[in-house]
């Protein structure tokens, strides 16, 4: 059954979203969150476990306290509550991807609880905020990885079999969720993408994690109901595991167009879980949520409660780092950029990487420009982010260094970075491999000087004769020949001083 | 202390570790005579499911070899002991008395296994038990019943059978038990041994497979208070591998039983743990035994516990919620058995059909009785009002123990009953531990001692002993003193009296 859709701006005329985000972050915590097991990816599989998370029998969890900090201080940035006293929960249900057949998580008694993240979104009449009310932030283990081997759903049924690595489980996560986000009419898949990336900034500048997205350490189920205005909320989906900002855009944008669609045509959007899919954009029913699985959740007995001090937590709040929104307003002012061209950096995610070009030492204009223009049309072409380009804030300190001893002039610093941005090195790599070097040497420009004035007699006549316009023809020739490697001011002045003429 | 007549298998633990120590007897003549014994006997017994000899034998020599050497040697060094299947011990098998675990070998050490060879102890092998602890004779064993040494037509109590049947037939000194609901102390008071359920969180838990978490511990299990306190003081204290082990000094228990001594102390007897339901010659024998205490000096006084009432109803929901979890875990795709797996059948499938198989009769009704009391619309009825019955009866503790040092108890409400007799009788089965889940459910702790044979049938008869948390001394103080007077009555240990096999 193939699903309709309907066009996204009149799903939003006849009809109001309203979203909620789960967010499941790894922690980056040296070690697991029951056991001591490293937490390094992309080991072989199975070897980073022990009998801690691979729940042999008799074995015990005590939980990663650096953990437990991560939390807090995530609460804490958050502006959440933090429990004084609360406990884990077992989720019971069979699944070979977790050892024991239930997953320790927190359940009605997390440690954070109602706080709230401000986003930015640009909209035609300028940046638009919102403030995204967070429901709580709870800790739990995660899963083994499971990989299904022959059938063609990529899914446990239908396969020849499957493996499991459990190198995975028993890896902190952070769940952060919302409360129901309304009012955002058709920005609802920027405000959605504009959380989840508020989200990991602040996680990276807490240093609670480093969210390497691409290596899934980062998952959100995006939530989605329509109804028409005034009218009460309507049955949501749920979208699991969608794991980059992008796709948290495209998956909000496409159940809206869906559950539109279907709405219209007088259906029923079932409440069900949904499977993103990155190639087409759209999700795909997944299994039905009408008749609820009964995780049977008690207090895990293995486990005391967790009873957070209060002048640790008062100590953990006054060591919070700037958090983002506050550091990009610093930036802003820093920079001396209007509120439109900050928002453009943000759009592209490149607050960072111009911030960190600005530390290496280059000056904020200069920094703005190559992440904006030269690499964001190359990051747009190639369809990545920007902070996924062979490009570091060091690369563009380097050309900027060669420009201003007047080793490289603009046009070769473009042609430097090409060369990085084709993978054949750093700065200084390309442009030796690449012989980009500056023809500095005055006899050398003098010598192909002489010969483009003997070749060109006529020319070198006009500009004696003071035709000063006439000397464009020479220092094209010189650049030329020395394929573009030379200074075109300072052959321009040289021609001068060779045929005795002012300027 | 001089070896008193040939049989090394009939000393107390205490004896043997002096004998060793002073180069009397070599390690490795116990350890031969204790696996000889179990030779002879263990056919009729069944006591142990696995008894690992070259490695006990080995330790042994190991012992002996620290010993000539010069070394030091712990109070319990080269005394052989046996332990409950259900604590992991790398190079053995643990089944916990269950199909679904046969051929597991776990490849680490439990706290308390790691203990037991810290202090140089000879492990001999691993006891049977009721399947995952869940029973009160040995019966529901997968591997067939341990027998009563003191008749082998009977039962030797349960869970921990084997592990008091090889201290009653005399094939280790000592064992290591673990009580949920009255594993350690039943098994005890129905074989005249000793048996001590340590305050919660006083023993690590670390790899003992879980039957219900916040009631499981593991404890000493022995011929004498003076030896139960020697294995106590070796395996209780810290473990930061178990988040629920308690982080306190242990009780000086090896002193208090030496001290021996209840002049002045107050003793509760619990008026909701007698009258009906307690055969004749257990309440006959609880009177005697509280008469002498009176007579040593005891301040005896009848307290209340109200809630005690309810303490079985409460267990039955929150014992099987935990193991319903606990028990998740066997389910084929990782160790142990596997059933069904033909490259054909689904996951589910498999998990199912080795669930199906793989556990007994008692373990599926304790899974459904759980599930069902965790079920959502379910929790708040049943799971919820356990655990408010369980803090109530914490609180009875607490004001008895306001008013006295101790509580005592009969241990079990009958003598040992016959191998069949309640098998098919969950309620009658489950009666047996009517007095001894409270200490569980409250986690302080509890020791079990013979106080002599019921009129009626010739066998053993325990009192119970209670102490509140963090008190397990008073239980050996009071434990010593009655069985020294009982002894100087008798002349022996009740265990002496047991018929030769
Ligand atoms: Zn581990």
């Amino acid at each position: 059954m193939t699903d309709d859709y309907m066009d996204f701006h009149e799903a939003l005329t006849a009809f109001e979203p309203v979203l909620g985000l789960e967010t499941h972050v790894e922690l980056g915590t040296a070690s697991k969150m029951f056991c001591s097991c490293p937490t390094a990816f992309g080991a072989p599989a199975n070897t980073q476990v022990c009998a801690v998370c691979l729940g042999l029998p008799g074995s015990l969890p005590v939980v990663n306290g650096v953990a437990v900090e991560s939390t807090i201080r995530m609460g804490l940035a958050l502006h959440c509550d933090i429990a004084s006293w609360c406990r884990f929960a077992r989720k019971n249900y069979f699944y070979p991807d977790m050892p024991k057949d239930y997953q320790v998580s927190q359940y009605d008694e997390p440690l954070c609880t109602n706080g709230y993240l401000d986003v930015t979104v640009a909209t035609d009449e300028g940046p638009r905020n919102f403030r995204v009310e967070i429901e709580r932030v709870h800790m739990e283990e995660d899963t083994g990885k499971l990989t299904h081997a022959g059938g063609d759903t990529g899914r446990i049924h239908g396969a020849d079999y499957s493996l499991v690595d459990y190198n995975r489980a028993g890896i902190p996560l952070i769940e952060i969720v919302t409360k129901p986000i309304v009012g955002t009419g058709s920005l609802a898949p920027v405000v959605a993408r504009a959380y989840v990336t508020e989200l990991r900034d602040l996680m990276r500048s807490l240093g609670v994690s480093d969210v390497r997205m691409e290596e899934g350490s980062l998952r959100c189920d995006v939530n989605v109901s329509l109804s028409p205005a005034g009218e009460p909320w309507g049955t949501r989906s749920e979208t699991k595991n969608v794991n980059s900002l992008r796709s948290v855009e495209r998956a909000v944008r496409s159940e809206i167009e869906r559950q539109a669609a279907v709405l219209t045509e007088g259906g029923r959007v079932v409440q069900e879980t949904r499977h993103f899919h990155e190639d087409t954009g759209r999700t795909t029913s997944g299994r039905s949520k009408e008749h609820a699985e009964d995780y049977r959740y008690f207090p895990e007995p293995d486990l005391v409660p967790v009873a957070p001090d209060g002048a640790w937590i008062e100590r953990l709040r006054s060591e919070l780092p700037e958090i983002p929104s506050v550091r990009r307003a610093r930036m802003q002012t820093e920079w001396g950029i209007s509120d439109f061209e900050m928002q453009a950096l943000v759009n592209i995610d490149a607050v960072e990487l111009v911030a960190g070009t600005v530390a290496a030492g280059v000056d904020p204009s200069a920094a703005r420009k190559w992440w904006t223009g030269e690499l964001a049309r190359v990051a747009n072409e190639r369809g990545v982010d920007l902070a996924s380009l062979p490009v570091t804030p060091a690369t563009i300190h380097r050309i900027e260094e060669l420009i201003a001893s007047g080793a490289l002039t603009d046009s070769l610093a473009r042609r430097a970075l090409e060369g990085v941005l084709a993978g054949e090195g750093d700065v200084d790599q390309v442009v030796s491999a690449r012989g980009l070097t500056l023809v500095s040497d005055d006899s050398s420009l003098l010598a192909a000087i002489d010969t483009a004035l003997a070749e060109q007699p006529d020319v070198a006549e006009k500009i004696r004769s003071g035709k000063v316009q006439a000397a464009g023809a020479i220092v094209g020739a010189v650049m030329k020949a020395t394929k573009g490697q030379a200074d075109a001011a300072k052959v321009r002045t040289l021609l001068f001083e060779r045929l005795g003429v002012a300027e | 202390m001089a070896i008193d007549g040939p049989d090394l298998t009939r000393q107390s633990a205490a004896t043997l570790a002096d004998a060793i120590s002073s180069g009397e007897v070599s390690a490795e003549e116990v350890t031969r005579a204790h696996l000889d014994r179990i030779d002879s006997v263990d056919g009729a017994v069944h006591a142990f499911l696995h008894v690992d000899r070259d490695a006990a034998l080995a330790t042994a020599r190991a012992v002996d070899a620290k010993r000539s050497s010069g070394a030091a040697l712990g109070p319990l060094a080269g005394v052989p002991i046996a332990v409950k299947d259900v604590l992991t011990m790398a190079g053995l098998p643990t089944t916990c008395g269950s199909r679904v675990l046969e051929g597991w070998r776990p490849p680490y050490d439990s706290t308390v296994v790691e203990r037991l060879r810290a202090a140089d102890m000879v492990i001999l092998g691993k006891t049977n038990m009721d399947e995952f602890a869940m029973g009160s004779s040995t019966e529901h064993s997968a591997y067939g019943p341990t027998r009563n040494p003191w008749d082998l037509e009977r039962i030797p109590g349960g869970s921990g059978g084997g592990s008091a049947a090889a201290l009653a037939a005399f094939e280790a000194p000592l064992a290591i038990g673990t009580d949920t609901g009255g594993s350690i102390r039943q098994p005890a008071a129905v074989t005249g041994t000793v048996g001590v359920k340590p305050t919660y969180g006083g023993v690590s838990r670390y790899g003992l497979v879980a039957l219900a978490s916040s009631l499981d511990q593991a404890g000493p299990c022995a011929r004498s208070v003076g030896d139960s306190a020697l294995l106590h003081a070796t395996i209780a204290g810290h473990d930061p591998r178990d988040s629920t082990s308690i982080d306190a000094p242990v009780p000086d228990v090896v002193a208090a039983a030496a001290l021996g001594d209840v002049r002045g102390m107050r003793i509760g007897l619990v008026r909701e743990l007698s009258g009906e339901g307690y055969q004749s010659g257990v309440q006959q024998l609880f009177q005697r035994a509280v008469e002498i205490l009176t007579n040593l000096g005891a301040d005896v006084v009848e307290v209340g516990c109200p809630n005690f009432e309810y303490a079985l109803a409460a267990y039955y929901l929150i014992l099987p919620s935990e193991a319903s979890s606990n028990l998740a875990r066997f389910d084929g795709m990782r160790y142990g058995l596997r059933v069904g797996d033909d490259g054909q059948a689904s996951v589910e499938d498999v998990m199912s059909l080795t669930r199906e198989q793989g556990f007994g009769a008692e373990v599926k009704r304790r899974i459904m009785l759980g599930t069902y009391a965790l079920s959502s619309g379910y929790y708040d009825a049943y799971y919820g009002q356990a655990q408010k019955v369980r803090t109530l009866i914490a609180r009875d503790f607490a004001n008895a123990f306001e008013k006295v040092d101790v509580l005592v108890s009969p241990t079990a409400p009958t003598t040992a009953f016959k191998i069949g007799e309640k098998v098919d009788d969950p309620i009658a089965m489950y009666l047996n531990d009517i007095a001894t889940i409270p200490v569980n459910l409250a986690g302080n702790c509890a020791m079990s001692l013979p106080i002599g044979l019921a009129l009626e049938d010739g066998l053993p008869v325990g009192l119970q002993i209670m102490a509140p948390a963090l008190a397990d001394d008073r239980l050996y103080r009071v434990g010593s003193a009655l069985e020294q007077a009982l002894v100087d009555a008798w002349g022996h240990l009740l265990i002496e009296e047991v018929p030769s096999l």
